[in-house]
């Protein structure tokens, strides 16, 4: 995804001059062939995430477009209120982009985990949140980010993941994409749990489960039409997210299941209410989280 | 503990530290080398030479207490831990690995002689300035010292603390300053200009000490210099890399885990 991204923005950054990249001190191997490009709308600000948001507000308010990147406790948490005020009250057209979606930074611990950053994100008014689950869908929602005047953060991966998408699949801000259908039961999943999404419901299907899979990188706007049909048709769903079950998607279901006031068979899967103290690597983690293996299809019987 | 430790063993000891770590690093392909040989001598001067700190002491209130703020270095101080036998030498095989014992960032649950987690830079000398604070307060004579990267002064926090810690006279708080020149994605003085950096440090209300930081001596006349009612910092003067000739003053190294024949070369300037 973290290709992708740079790709996209670059050009993005050919074909509008506005566009502009600040780094709080990261993008070794990511960003040399953009600041080759155009050193004039590069800046390295340093390690001050804070003073950085307000940076960026700043030359937004001039008129560009400012691209800002780090991994993601830095580029959401450690500068909070520089973005709920700075940007989201100020409604500048900021993009926030975080790397490390998750327990992707495995064995570097806690501090680099991305775990409750959907839900505070998501909690801020006027506040865009993508999280998307492929290249296709980051290269996708990169370019609408940039189209939207306003402020976006996106929650990448890391980089390698496969593509789930054909080449050519527009996806839009505010909308799922139905990428296999099923009428046994409905897969939600956003950000970097599509590809182990996708596999799940492989494997179902070799078990006779018809499962649907649907990508909800959009997690606001929200495509609340779509869960909707789900709970209409009664079809049971599981929602799948490397992120707190406190705030995230999960949690976003269980409140549109809620507010429709019809019930429906629904399993949330993601990180329990704790820090991680494992040491390992992304694929231990997950599976030390049990975010590896399908879960035990029970609660549809 | 006043170690009785001449010079040249502490030199034996940064020898078979930088080893050690080097190991740790060509195992579990990790990164950050450069930032862990810039501080070596620092960290062993002061766990052989000055540190009020052992195994035993772990649960007196009154030990002197090192943070290590720029925590992405912690393999350095793995390797002093294990060699002060805080923990079994054995747990630096597990640097980094799968259910390991020891992470890439400061955990202090993960192993003794942590005294803080940390890996977000800018956290440390505010904590230090908290721990000071209270020790003043209940007379604890225990002293605090904290462990900065050049780089993680370009955080706000840390220029926060160092005007709390000189309006509260905490001079119970050392800080040190790994001046290697060097951050994540360029040159520190490139990026953020610090200097005068003796000068900044002056005028926030520091006792400033200008050093070579990989000279004990220098060190070790620093650290033993008496406190004027001040906090300290040190501006150790250091080298990205130091003691493998390849790895310093080098961006790359930041990144770069050293592989099968990166170590074998390593090894024989380090042995
Ligand atoms: C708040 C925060 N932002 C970014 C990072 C990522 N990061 C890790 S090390 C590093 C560079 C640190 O430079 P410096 O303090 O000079 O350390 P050294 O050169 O001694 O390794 C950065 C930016 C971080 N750990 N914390």
């Amino acid at each position: 995804m973290r290709t992708a991204f740079i790709d996209t923005l670059r050009e993005l950054a050919r074909k509008d001059d506005r566009v502009f990249l600040l780094t709080a001190d990261m993008g070794y191997s990511v960003f040399e062939t953009f600041m080759d490009e155009f050193p004039d709308r590069f800046l390295n600000t340093g390690i001050a995430e804070q003073n950085t948001i307000g940076i960026a507000a700043g030359l937004a308010s001039r008129g560009k477009i400012v691209f800002v990147y780090s991994i993601i406790p830095f580029v959401t948490m450690r500068c909070f209120e520089q973005v709920r005020l700075d940007l989201a009250y100020n409604f500048m057209n900021v993009k926030l982009v975080g790397v490390g979606a998750g327990l992707t930074y495995g064995p570097l611990g806690s501090s680099h985990h991305a775990l409750e950053d959907i839900a505070i994100m998501r909690s801020l008014p006027d506040m865009t949140v993508l999280c998307p689950g492929d290249p296709i869908e980051t290269k996708e929602l990169v370019k609408r980010s940039f189209e939207y005047d306003g402020p976006v953060y996106i929650r990448l991966g890391k980089n390698g993941e496969p593509k789930i998408h054909s080449d050519g699949t527009r996806i839009e801000i505010g909308k799922s994409i139905t990428v296999l259908e099923g009428s046994d039961l409905a897969l939600i999943t956003t950000s970097n749990m599509l590809e182990t999404g996708k596999r799940w419901v492989d494997e179902w299907k070799q078990d006779g489960i018809n499962a649907s899979l649907i990508s909800m990188p959009s997690i606001k706007p929200f495509d609340s039409f779509t869960v909707e049909n789900l709970i209409d048709d009664e079809i049971p769903i599981i929602t799948l997210e490397e992120h707190s079950v406190i705030g995230g998607l999960g949690s976003i279901v269980s409140e549109v299941i809620a507010k429709k006031g019809k019930s429906v068979k629904f399993q949330q899967i993601g990180i329990n209410d704790e820090f991680s103290h494992i040491i390992g690597g992304h694929d231990f983690q997950r599976k030390k989280f049990s975010l590896d293996a399908k879960p035990s299809l029970k609660f549809i019987e | 503990m006043e170690g009785k430790l001449q010079q040249p063993m502490l030199e034996d000891i940064c020898k078979s530290i930088r080893i050690d770590v080097l190991k740790m690093m060509h195992k579990s392909f990790s990164s950050h080398i450069g930032g862990c040989y810039s501080v070596i001598e620092i960290l062993v001067t002061l766990y052989f030479k000055i540190l009020n700190v052992d195994p035993k002491n772990l649960n007196d209130n009154e030990r002197d207490i090192l943070l290590l703020s720029k925590a992405h270095s912690s393999a350095a101080l793995y390797a002093i831990l294990a060699e002060k036998q805080f923990f079994p030498k054995e747990y630096l095989d597990t640097y980094y690995q799968d259910d390991g014992k020891l992470p890439g960032h400061l955990n202090k649950k993960t192993a003794p002689g942590i005294e803080f987690s940390f890996g977000s830079l800018g956290h440390g000398l505010s904590v230090g300035c908290g721990m000071a604070l209270g020790n003043k307060r209940m007379n604890n004579t225990g002293r605090i010292f904290v462990v900065l990267g050049d780089g993680e002064c370009n955080e706000g926090s840390v220029w926060e603390a160092a005007m709390f810690a000189s309006h509260h006279k905490l001079s119970n708080l050392t800080a040190i300053i790994d001046y290697n020149k060097i951050q994540s994605f360029g040159s520190t003085n490139e990026v953020i200009n610090q200097e005068p950096i003796s000068d900044k440090w002056k005028s926030f209300g520091w006792q400033v000490f200008e050093i070579d930081g990989h000279n004990h001596n220098e060190l070790l006349d620093a650290f033993n210099s008496p406190n004027e009612n001040l906090p300290k910092v040190i501006i150790a003067h250091t080298v990205k890399g130091k003691g493998v000739s390849f790895m310093e003053n080098s961006l790359d190294w930041h990144y770069k885990s050293p592989d099968d024949e990166q170590l074998n070369l390593a090894l024989k300037e380090l042995e």
